[in-house]
């Protein structure tokens, strides 16, 4: 029965909307706005085809290699910079003016610099996501608590070890949300890239399809976005269970794990 | 981390700086700006980089100077903060008011949770053909951009805020008597306009990032398709100025976001605790 409410909860309204939009839609021609089930159809035809391979893997990929080298340099910067204070110092005002550059501006830049390639879409996507990471782990590395840092400096614990042993893990919590913080941006920057002079991808696609007024096509190509926006949060989900199961069982029944 | 000023026992005195090590934090701000700048001068120089697609930073600090002189900018920069402003202001009336409403009611809480998760992650770039085959390159293309990107961050927000009034308070008001007009004004409003004011923070940032790259896309009047404009005819120069440029603008609209937060929490408990650390 609770499953039952659940499932009606979850599937009431959007299954409203679309008898809305099939409604709707019922009988017109409308040029902009397709039918429902036509929509459904391009969704498969069009996608689960030999675009699949041609600009969804290839974007799937970039997206990933982009937001793993921006994990990886976000963290180690993120920690040195979070425990050397002198550093931090240097580089503040710097960061936050880069920062505070659109990503996407960038692309023209860097379109020049490098050339129209892969190694291009990666960079604009590592320099978009690359900032909420490296703030929030050095938020999260200066925020080690003091007793831990002193009983890890009594044993003897040093250098990169300690970093490793203390600092990583008091801020992981702390890095995992600038890490899901930077899955929306990497996804909006994997689509930007692939708008300027490009051959394949989500995003060429799209634009292609927009350009030859195949609005049907164009449509899912929001719809498979979107999906890969679910997709990418339910993965990144699984992993920050995986990641911070220790950080949930201390916080059981604070209420506070969610 | 082998600084024995640091108080071991009050973690949160660590931010309190003394006004000679605030100007030493300064001084070496700038001192790690001007290595970069030195960094850049030097890779256009020797040719790290090939010169004729990077600039020297003397350069194009120069023709930012020149930008600066020039009418042409300011109205592209005028375009761009029309765009952010409307796009901001639409998504925070759509936003506080669909939160409100849907916050109030655990149906509707509950009835819009999967749509609202669905719709959420689809990034708003992905509407650029959309905008483009709706609008032309006009304004309202931008506003569609911008709108859809910051409206589901302040919504989120409102909903968050809403569901934080206090149980127990909540209960008193209703046993006093309170209606639900005296409720929203005195119990859920101050519980709400903290979570509020950050989705405004967070979302001016966003709304200025899509207002320049939809401008870059699309073409639509302002600073982005003057930097389109700039790659196009070759002005390499005038279009790494633009892009300093539009770091300015963002810093500005940060800093101009986070002294409203401090303005409108003055009360609140995190502003409270910043302002005396």
């Amino acid at each position: 029965m609770r499953i039952m409410r659940q499932l009606a909860f979850t599937l009431g309204l959007p299954v409203i909307l679309i008898v809305i939009w099939w409604l709707a839609t019922l009988g017109s021609t409308s040029f902009f706005v397709p039918q429902p089930a036509q929509l459904a159809a391009e969704l498969v035809n069009v996608w689960l085809g030999p675009r699949l391979l041609e600009d969804v893997v290839p974007s799937v990929v970039r997206l990933i290699a982009g937001l793993a080298l921006a994990i990886v340099v976000g963290i180690a910067l993120g920690l040195t910079l979070g425990t050397v204070r002198w550093l931090r110092r240097l580089t503040e005002p710097l960061f936050e003016f880069l920062r505070a550059i659109p990503a996407t501006i960038l692309v023209p830049v860097l379109l020049l610099i490098i050339g129209i390639n892969d190694t291009m879409k990666i960079a604009v996507i590592v320099f978009g996501c690359v900032w909420p990471i490296l703030l929030n782990t050095i938020e999260g590395a200066r925020a080690v608590d003091q007793v831990l840092t002193d009983t890890a400096k009594i044993y003897g614990l040093n250098g990169l070890r300690r970093v490793r042993a203390l600092v990583l893990r008091s801020a992981t919590p702390q890095i995992m949300v600038g890490i899901r913080q930077s899955l929306s941006i990497g996804l909006i920057l994997m689509v930007i890239s692939e708008l300027f002079a490009s051959t394949n991808g989500i995003g060429f696609a799209i634009v292609q399809f927009q350009r030859l007024y195949q609005i049907p096509e164009m449509w899912s190509g929001i719809v498979v976005l979107g999906l890969l926006g679910l997709g990418l949060s339910a993965v990144f989900r699984l992993i920050q269970a995986r990641v911070l199961f220790w950080y949930y069982g201390s916080r059981e029944g604070t209420g506070d794990g969610a | 981390m082998h600084t024995v000023s640091d108080a071991p026992h009050m973690p949160r005195s660590r931010r309190v700086r003394k006004p000679s090590a605030r100007g030493a934090s300064v001084a070496l701000g700038i001192v790690g700006i001007l290595v970069f700048l030195i960094l850049w001068q030097s890779a256009s120089i020797f040719g790290w980089v090939n010169s004729k697609y990077l600039p020297t930073a003397t350069d194009v600090l120069t023709m930012l100077g020149v930008q600066l002189g020039e009418g042409r900018f300011w109205v592209a920069v005028g375009e761009t903060l029309r765009a952010w402003s409307i796009g901001l202001a639409i998504s925070l009336v759509a936003g506080t008011v669909l939160g409100l409403v849907i916050g109030s009611s655990r149906f509707l809480r509950r009835a819009t949770h999967s749509t609202i998760e669905f719709l959420r992650p689809i990034p708003s770039v992905g509407l650029i053909p959309l905008a483009v085959i709706l609008f032309g390159i006009k304004l309202e293309g931008v506003l569609l951009l911008v709108v859809y990107a910051c409206f589901w961050i302040i919504l989120i927000q409102v909903l968050y805020g809403v569901a934080d009034v206090d149980k127990v308070a909540e209960d008193t008001a209703k046993s006093l008597g309170l209606g639900t007009f005296a409720r929203v004004r005195h119990l859920v409003w101050p519980t709400l306009l903290p979570y509020l004011v950050t989705g405004f923070r967070l979302a001016a940032t966003v709304a200025l990032v899509l207002a320049i790259t939809a401008e870059l896309v699309i073409g639509a009047p302002g600073l982005g398709s003057e930097v389109a404009n700039a790659r196009s005819s070759n002005a390499i120069t005038k279009m790494y100025a633009l892009v300093l440029a539009s770091g300015v603008i963002g810093v500005l609209v940060n800093l101009g976001a986070r002294a409203i937060e401090r303005r409108l929490l003055f009360w609140h408990a995190s502003v409270l605790r910043e302002v005396s650390a």
